[in-house]
């Protein structure tokens, strides 16, 4: 069954066409990996998804409803949940309650004037937080400052904060640019783990193929704004489009 | 968390505490003393701190949960007063209509411009607030002068029409509250030298003060408080969490604008007339200063900020030459004409100098305000309790 169906999308931004006729389709369950060199439109594509970039032309189905003309707190509502290169939290606010604000967002909607309720007394809300900082390893680290942990801690407080909201679809944007060998395999543990413990579909954006391909079910080759290749990941490795969307033309 | 609400009761009974017996504690100095001009115990001064710590709690809900620096907020006090003497000139002169009036009409005056200004953020919202602020300044002495009396200010009069207590005989009317009139004194006392006062318009500041805290409190503590302290930290994130951050901010400005209203409204209850300068910028960076100066985003910072600054005011504005003189009389003459002339430019007409010099000192020694000044000192004497009973742990070193 599809979740995410993208057909015929375009965007340009003045003279460049970032994204030429993408058509893309996402199995539900599968992690499904985004691949491509620098400038292919793989962010430009994810930015569609979002709410953040409007495609000009084409169309966006997630679950049976079109995700274009939406804002990124609508579509969030419809349970999409993004990932970001660099993790996006409260820096001021303790784990705990980065782990909250997401659940209150997913139980409360977009907007609720509640000014007398207490947060202390709000136990489902904390338990479930709790829950998935446990799920994750960061049980212990509850009560400490966002913006004091390393990097690989806020990558994983990123995360709890999407798991929190049960989403059906997660969106991750590189999520190990920049790290360190032993860091990317901590993240590849982690998003595996979340694979077998959730039945969350997963779009992934990566640059480093050993992430993809011990991760991927399914793999898009994006070149020049174009999904060249749509294949598992075993037929993807030796594909000459893909070779040739990497290595350039000169080797033909 | 049972823990943060037994400290939010303690806090409360503390400010209670102050609140109700501030015409005691704040009159320390023997009145006929040398020291009787540095007492604050007297109604007038101490429903100014009431009212300004009103004026900045609400501030400080925009400001230190969500971030967004309003440099407009003196509009709303403004607009409290002007509402506030209308119905004392249309209805009568109980103030819990007033009150009521200017609350609402202040609340009114913020979904608009709020609206408008929270479209922007940082410094652009900040500069649209200002001009919204300024607009209703210039429109309430100029263009508006049937409904504001533009120069000379709002005023009761002997022949406004007042529907419910229609002046009867030639005597000015006076605010009140069923029947208790705002500047009347209900206990005066002398004990060791000390004059102290008590009015019905002071008690019912504090009470509105004590009332307002709670709410504020409440607000702190709840997830809607959770979400605009996210919107301080992280507006993105918030967005793509299903959180539409636009009617958060404007529910907060809403709010600190019926809190200014509220401020207004008490003014103009205490005395009632209401004037155009109320709305200048001056005393929309005034309020900045007292948040800012006690601590913003803390509970009682914005409290302590207003009442300093409003002491500060009234004590060193009203040292001048011939005090001076009195104090440094003991030195001989030269000596003392010296310090008198080194001294003049930092009180009296001077005072804003020195309010300058204490402000600066704190934003750049203490970031966090006066809050973070106490908080520090807490932290240093108990680390010092804890160090001192370690050291009575350990075993003596061997001599």
């Amino acid at each position: 069954m599809r979740i995410l169906e993208v057909q015929n999308v375009n965007k340009r931004f003045g003279g460049l066409q970032a994204l030429n006729n993408v058509n893309l389709n996402v199995n539900k369950g599968d992690v499904h990996a985004i691949i491509g060199p620098n400038g292919a439109g793989k962010s430009t594509l994810l930015n569609c998804f979002v709410g953040r970039l409007e495609p000009d032309t084409g169309s966006v189905m997630f679950d049976g409803q079109s995700l274009l003309g939406k804002k990124p707190h609508q579509i969030n509502q419809t349970g999409v949940s993004r990932v970001f290169q660099t993790p996006e939290i409260f820096t001021d606010l303790t784990v705990l309650e980065n782990v909250m604000i997401p659940a209150f967002a997913k139980r409360d909607g977009a907007y609720k004037l509640n000014p007398f309720a207490r947060v202390a007394q709000e136990s489902e809300i904390r338990d479930a937080a709790e829950e998935v900082l446990r799920d994750l390893g960061m049980a212990d680290k509850r009560n400490q400052i966002a913006s004091e942990m390393s990097r690989g801690d806020k990558r994983r407080l990123e995360m709890a904060m999407c798991l929190v909201q049960e989403p059906k679809l997660l969106l991750l944007d590189e999520p190990t640019a920049g790290m360190s060998r032993s860091d990317t395999n901590n993240t590849i543990d982690l998003l595996k783990h979340i694979g077998e413990t959730r039945g969350i579909t997963k779009v992934v954006i990566e640059h480093d193929m050993h992430v993809v391909f011990s991760l991927a079910d399914t793999i898009s080759v994006l070149a020049q704004g174009t999904v060249i290749v749509e294949d598992k990941p075993e037929n993807i490795k030796g594909h000459p489009k893909v070779r040739e969307a990497y290595l350039g033309e000169a080797q033909v | 968390m049972t823990d943060t609400k037994r400290n939010d009761v303690i806090l409360l009974l503390v400010v209670a505490f102050f609140a109700l017996f501030a015409p005691i504690i704040l009159n320390p100095f023997p009145s006929d003393g040398p020291l009787a001009q540095f007492n604050a115990g007297y109604p007038d001064l101490m429903q100014r701190f009431v009212i300004y710590g009103i004026f900045a709690i609400g501030f400080n809900i925009l400001f230190g949960l969500t971030g967004y620096l309003s440099f407009g907020h003196a509009a709303f006090l403004g607009v409290g007063s002007y509402s506030a003497v209308w119905m004392f000139k249309l209805l009568s002169m109980n103030i819990i209509p007033a009150i009521v009036l200017g609350v609402l009409i202040s609340g009114l005056f913020a979904l608009v411009i709020g609206f408008i200004s929270l479209r922007r953020s940082g410094i652009y919202f900040s500069i649209l607030t200002l001009a919204f602020a300024q607009m209703s300044y210039n429109l309430a002495y100029s263009v508006f002068t049937p409904i504001t009396n533009g120069e000379t200010g709002l005023q009761i009069l002997l022949s406004d029409p007042r529907i419910l207590d229609a002046p009867t005989g030639t005597a000015q009317p006076v605010t009140s509250l069923f029947g208790l009139e705002m500047r009347d004194t209900f206990l005066a006392f002398e004990y060791l030298g000390r004059d102290f006062q008590f009015t019905y318009g002071y008690y019912v500041c504090a009470i509105i003060l004590l009332i307002s805290f709670y709410i504020s409190m409440r607000i702190f503590r709840s997830p809607f408080g959770t979400m605009l302290r996210a919107v301080k930290t992280n507006q993105n994130r918030l967005s793509y969490t299903g959180v539409n951050t636009r009617p958060y901010t404007l529910t907060a400005f809403v709010i600190s604008g019926m809190y200014a209203g509220l401020a207004g409204a008490l003014l103009a209850c205490m005395d009632p007339l209401a004037g155009a300068e109320r709305m200048q910028w001056t005393a929309s960076g005034e309020v900045v200063l007292m948040t800012i100066l006690g601590g913003a985003g803390t509970l009682l910072g914005p409290v302590l900020g207003a009442g300093f600054i409003k002491y500060f005011e009234n004590i060193l504005s009203r040292i001048n030459d011939n005090v001076l003189e009195a104090w440094f009389a003991f030195m001989p003459d030269g000596m003392s004409d010296f310090f008198v002339v080194i001294v003049h430019p930092f009180v009296g007409k001077g005072w804003h100098l020195t309010l300058g010099l204490m402000f600066m000192a704190v934003v750049i020694f203490l970031p966090g305000g006066l809050m973070d000044g106490a908080k520090r000192i807490i932290d240093w004497v108990s680390g010092k309790n804890r160090a001192s009973k370690r050291g009575a742990k350990a075993p003596a070193p061997a001599e």
